[in-house]
C-alpha cells in the first residue's frame, strides 16, 4: 500500500492523538485515542495543607476551574465533617449554576454547533464560531458573548476571579452578597432563562428541521448502548451540586444508587500502557474491554448521561424540554452520542432556572457564611457534576490537615472508554478497503466533540476546532495518512 | 504598512491563559483588527511549518504561556524565539513556574508509581510507557520530563505578563505597548512597581506594628473583611508579591497566594515572605520575639514550601538548586 501523507505537521502537545491500524483488506483493525500529557496533581498535592486545595486544583483546567474548586471545597466539608451554612450552600450553588450555563454556552456555540449550524460537510475554515455567527447573525453572536460575560461576572463577584475562583472554605464561603447584588444576579438569571430557551429554539429550527442532521444524530455510527451515571436529588432529578450518584443500565433501569463516600465500591479504573488517561468502569460489572452493552462495565457521564440516569429535571421548563427531547429521540434512555449536544441545552435551561430560584430568595443576603471546623480531619470526599461529568475529589490527611492521599476522578475520564469506542466505530464506518475519505477527520471529531472532552484539561479549542492528530497505518504498519488540525 | 505579526503559544498549562485572552471580549476583536495573528494553536489552524517558513525575527511578538515540561515544548519555544523580535512570558506558569511547578518537589518515578500503582481505584499496576504494544500495534506517548522550568530558564525572554490568569487590563497594557511600539526596558514585568500590600484595600487597616502570637490557617478563623490578614495571623503573600492583579483574592476575602510573582527588587518570593513574617511575629512595643518563638510559629505552618512558593518554586533559589543538580546529572 502506498504511503500517503497529508500535511505533515507537528503534534499539538497535550492534546488528543488518534492512531488507526488497518488490516490486510484495508478495513479498520484497531483504533486508539491517546492522551499524551500528565501533570501529576495527585502527587504534588501531597504534603500540602488541605485548605489550599480549592486554590490548587482549579489549575487542572482553566476552562472548568469552578468545578474543581467546588468539588474540592465539598471534599473539605467532608474532611472536617462540617456542613456549610444554609446561606453559604445557596451561594455555592448560585456560583455553580452560573458556571454551568456559561460553560455549556461556550461549548454549544463555540465548539459543538459549528458541526450543525454551519454543517458537518462545510469547509473546515468556516466550521468555527465565525461561521456560526454568519449563519445566526451578528446580533446572536454578541448576545452569546454578552451573556457569558454577565454570568462570569457572578463568579468573579464571589470568587474574586472567574479563572480560578478562591472563595470556597470548609463549612462555607468567604464572601456574601447584599440586596443590590442579589437583584443584579436575579436579573442575569432571568435573561439566562430567555437565552437558554432561545438556544433550544435555534437547535430545533436549524438542527431538528434538517432531515440529514436528524438522520446523523439517530443513526448507528454515533450510537452506543452503555450504562449512564449522574448525580440526582431525592426525587431522582438531575442535580449538579449535590445528591446521590445514580447509575442506570442500558435499558434505563436503576443499576446502583450510592453516596459518593462509597464510590470505591462502585468505580474502578482500567489502564493501558499507551495512554496517560485512565478508563473508569463499573466495578461490579468489571472491565470487559472497549465494548458496550449490559455485560461491559463501561459507563458514560455528562449531559445526555445525566439525563438518562435521572427521572427528569427539577425545574418546569427544563423538565418539559427533557420530555420533548426523549420523545423525539425515541424514548429513554437514549444512546445517541450526538444527542449530548441537545441534552447540554436542556441542562443549560435547568441551570438558568435554578439560578433564578436561588437568587430570588431574599434570605441569601444573610451574613451567616461560615461554620468553623472543629473536628480533627481524616478523610474527605467531594462530588459535583462538572459540565463534562461526575467529578470526585478524595483526600486523606494527618491530624493537622496535611494531605497524604489524593485521588481525583476527573470528569472527562468518565467518558474516556466510550470516547475511544465512539472513535473506533466512526472510523470503522468511514474507512473501507483502505479508502480513507477526507471527511473522516471531522466525522471522527464529531464522535468525540459531542462529549465536550477536556483532554489533559487543556484541549479546549475555543473557536470550534479540536487540536487533533489522526494517523492511519496499513497492515504493515506504514503510515498511510496523517490528518491534523 | 503591513500589520504586526503576533503569535500565541501554550506549553504545560491549564487553558486559563487562553480563556483570559477570550475574556477580553470586544477588546479582543479590536486588537485582532490591528494585528496579524500568525500562530495560535488553540484557536487558529496554522501549523508549525507555517512558523518555520517565516523569516527570523519577523513575528513582532510571541506570547507564550505555560511551564516547560517536554522536549517538544522546548523545541517549539526555541523556534518562536528565533522567529520573534520579542518574546513575552504570559501568565504565572511561564513567568515563575506556576502551580504545576510544585511538582519539582517530587521525582518523576514517584509520580508514575503513585498515580498508576498506588491510588486505590487502580485495578492493577499497569503504568503507561513511552513505547508500548497493543494487539501487535506499536504505540508511542511522550516521556514525562523530570522538572518544570520557567520560560526564561529555557529561552531569552523580553517581557513578562504576570498572573494566574493575567487580568484583562494587564494583557491590554502589554498588547498596547507592542502595538504602539512604546516598549519599556527589557525584563519589564507589565504590572505595578509596588507590592500588593501597597495597593491593598486593607492597607490602612494594616497596623504599623504587628503582634502575632499565633498563626492561623484560613479555614480556622472567620476573617474580618475590614482587617489586614497578617494582622489576624493569617498568612498572606502580599508583602512579597507584585501588585497589579486588582487585589482580586483580597476582594473575595481571601489572602494572597502570590500568583503575580515576587514584588519588584525581590528575587526569591518565598524567602522574602518568610523574612517579612519573621519580622512581624510577636513584636510588641518593647518586646522582641525570641528566636525560639519565631521558630515555634514557623513550625506551626504545615507546608512552608507549598505556601511560600505556591507559584514560584521553579523560579526560586530552591528551584535553581534542583535545576543545577539536574544539569549536572545530564552532563
Amino acid at each position: 500500500m502506498k504511503k500517503i501523507t497529508i500535511d505533515p505537521i507537528t503534534r499539538l502537545e497535550g492534546h488528543g492523538k488518534i492512531e488507526i491500524f488497518l488490516d490486510d483488506k484495508g478495513n479498520v483493525k484497531n483504533a486508539y485515542l491517546q492522551i499524551p500529557e500528565l501533570r501529576g496533581f495527585e502527587v504534588f498535592s501531597l504534603g500540602r495543607a488541605a485548605e489550599e486545595m480549592p486554590r490548587i486544583t482549579p489549575k487542572i483546567c482553566g476552562v472548568c476551574p469552578t468545578a474543581h474548586h467546588m468539588a474540592s471545597t465539598k471534599a473539605l466539608d467532608d474532611l472536617y465533617k462540617i456542613e456549610p451554612t444554609e446561606t453559604a450552600r445557596k451561594i455555592r450553588e448560585i456560583i455553580y449554576c452560573a458556571f454551568m450555563v456559561e460553560d455549556h454556552a461556550l461549548h454549544f456555540y463555540f465548539l459543538g454547533s459549528p458541526d450543525f449550524i454551519v454543517g458537518p460537510g462545510a469547509p473546515a475554515g468556516s466550521r468555527n464560531i465565525l461561521g456560526v455567527i454568519e449563519k445566526v447573525g451578528l446580533e446572536t453572536g454578541k448576545r452569546v458573548i454578552e451573556m457569558r460575560k454577565r454570568l462570569r461576572s457572578i463568579i468573579t463577584f464571589f470568587g474574586g476571579r472567574v479563572i480560578h475562583p478562591v472563595c470556597g472554605l470548609p463549612g462555607g464561603v468567604s464572601k456574601g452578597l447584599d440586596e443590590n447584588e442579589r437583584k443584579n444576579i436575579e436579573g442575569i438569571a432571568r435573561d439566562a432563562i430567555d437565552f437558554a430557551k432561545f438556544s433550544l429554539d435555534a437547535f430545533r429550527n436549524i438542527v431538528l428541521k434538517n432531515e440529514e442532521y436528524v438522520k446523523l444524530i439517530t443513526g448507528d455510527i454515533y450510537r452506543h448502548r452503555t450504562y449512564y451515571m449522574g448525580l440526582v436529588d431525592k426525587n431522582n432529578k438531575v442535580n449538579f451540586y449535590d445528591g446521590k450518584i445514580r447509575v442506570v443500565n442500558p435499558d434505563g433501569r436503576e443499576f446502583a444508587k450510592f453516596d459518593v463516600k462509597d464510590f470505591g465500591d462502585h468505580i474502578a479504573e482500567h489502564k493501558e500502557e499507551w495512554s496517560y488517561v485512565k478508563f473508569p468502569y463499573l466495578k461490579k460489572i468489571g472491565w470487559k474491554g472497549f465494548t458496550d452493552g449490559e455485560k461491559s462495565g463501561v459507563y458514560r457521564v455528562a449531559p445526555l448521561a445525566r439525563l438518562n440516569a435521572s427521572d427528569g429535571m427539577a425545574t418546569e421548563y427544563a423538565d418539559k424540554e427533557h420530555d420533548a427531547m426523549f420523545k423525539t429521540l425515541g424514548g429513554k434512555p437514549s444512546h445517541h452520542t450526538l444527542a449530548f449536544h441537545w441534552a447540554r441545552l436542556v441542562e443549560m435551561l435547568y441551570a438558568a432556572e435554578r439560578l433564578l430560584e436561588l437568587s430570588s430568595d431574599k434570605s441569601i443576603t444573610s451574613k451567616d457564611l461560615r461554620n468553623l471546623p472543629e473536628r480533627k480531619p481524616e478523610e474527605g470526599i467531594g462530588v459535583v457534576e462538572a459540565p463534562r461529568g461526575t467529578l470526585i475529589h478524595h483526600y486523606r490527611t494527618d491530624e493537622r490537615g496535611v494531605l497524604n492521599y489524593v485521588n481525583l476522578l476527573v470528569a472527562t475520564y468518565g467518558n474516556a472508554a466510550a470516547i475511544s469506542m465512539s472513535i473506533t466505530k466512526a472510523a470503522e464506518n468511514l474507512i473501507k478497503k483502505g479508502q480513507v475519505s477526507d471527511e473522516i477527520l471531522n466525522k471522527v471529531e464529531m464522535a468525540f466533540r459531542a462529549y465536550d472532552p477536556c483532554m489533559a484539561c487543556a484541549t479546549h479549542s475555543l473557536p470550534g476546532q479540536m487540536p487533533l492528530t489522526l494517523n492511519i497505518y496499513d497492515h504493515e504498519r506504514h503510515l498511510i495518512k496523517k490528518l491534523s488540525r | 504598512m503591513s500589520k504586526p505579526k503576533v503569535a500565541f503559544y501554550w506549553c504545560a498549562s491549564c487553558g486559563g491563559c487562553e480563556e483570559a485572552v477570550v475574556d477580553l471580549n470586544e477588546d479582543l476583536l479590536q486588537v485582532a483588527e490591528k494585528v496579524d495573528i500568525v500562530f495560535w494553536p488553540v484557536a487558529l489552524d496554522f501549523k508549525r511549518s507555517d512558523v518555520e517558513k517565516l523569516s527570523d525575527r519577523s513575528i513582532a511578538v510571541s506570547f507564550i504561556n505555560g511551564a516547560i515540561r517536554t522536549r517538544e515544548q522546548e523545541e517549539m519555544v526555541r523556534l518562536l524565539r528565533k522567529k520573534s523580535a520579542y518574546v513575552a512570558a504570559f501568565g504565572s506558569c511561564a513567568h515563575i513556574g506556576g502551580i504545576p511547578g510544585l511538582g519539582n518537589q517530587f521525582a518523576k518515578e514517584k509520580l508514575l508509581k503513585l498515580i498508576y500503582e498506588d491510588l486505590e481505584t487502580n485495578d492493577d499496576r499497569t503504568v503507561p510507557k513511552p513505547l508500548s504494544k497493543a494487539d501487535g500495534n506499536e504505540l508511542e506517548i511522550p516521556e514525562i520530563c523530570e522538572y518544570v522550568r520557567t520560560l526564561d530558564q529555557t529561552i531569552d525572554v523580553d517581557y513578562y505578563i504576570p498572573g494566574c490568569a493575567p487580568p484583562a487590563d494587564i494583557i491590554l497594557k502589554g498588547l498596547t505597548a507592542f502595538l504602539k511600539g512604546e516598549l519599556p526596558p527589557k525584563g519589564t514585568v507589565f504590572a505595578s512597581d509596588k507590592s500588593l500590600c501597597d495597593t491593598c484595600p486593607l492597607r490602612d487597616k494594616k497596623p504599623d506594628k504587628f503582634s502575632i502570637k499565633e498563626l492561623k490557617r484560613p479555614h480556622e478563623v472567620i476573617h474580618d473583611p475590614e482587617k489586614c490578614f497578617l494582622s489576624e495571623g493569617i498568612i498572606c503573600l502580599g508583602p512579597a508579591t507584585r501588585s497589579g492583579c486588582g487585589e482580586r483574592c483580597i476582594n473575595a476575602n481571601m489572602p494572597c497566594r502570590g500568583c503575580f510573582g515576587p514584588s519588584p527588587r525581590v528575587y526569591d518570593q518565598g524567602a522574602k515572605i518568610l523574612s517579612a513574617i519573621a519580622s512581624l511575629l510577636g513584636i510588641d512595643e518593647e518586646e522582641i520575639a525570641s528566636e525560639e518563638d519565631v521558630s515555634r510559629l514557623i513550625d506551626s505552618i504545615p507546608d512552608p514550601v507549598g505556601l511560600f512558593y505556591m507559584y514560584s518554586l521553579p523560579a526560586s533559589n530552591l528551584g535553581d538548586k534542583r535545576r543545577n543538580d539536574e544539569q549536572k546529572d545530564n552532563s
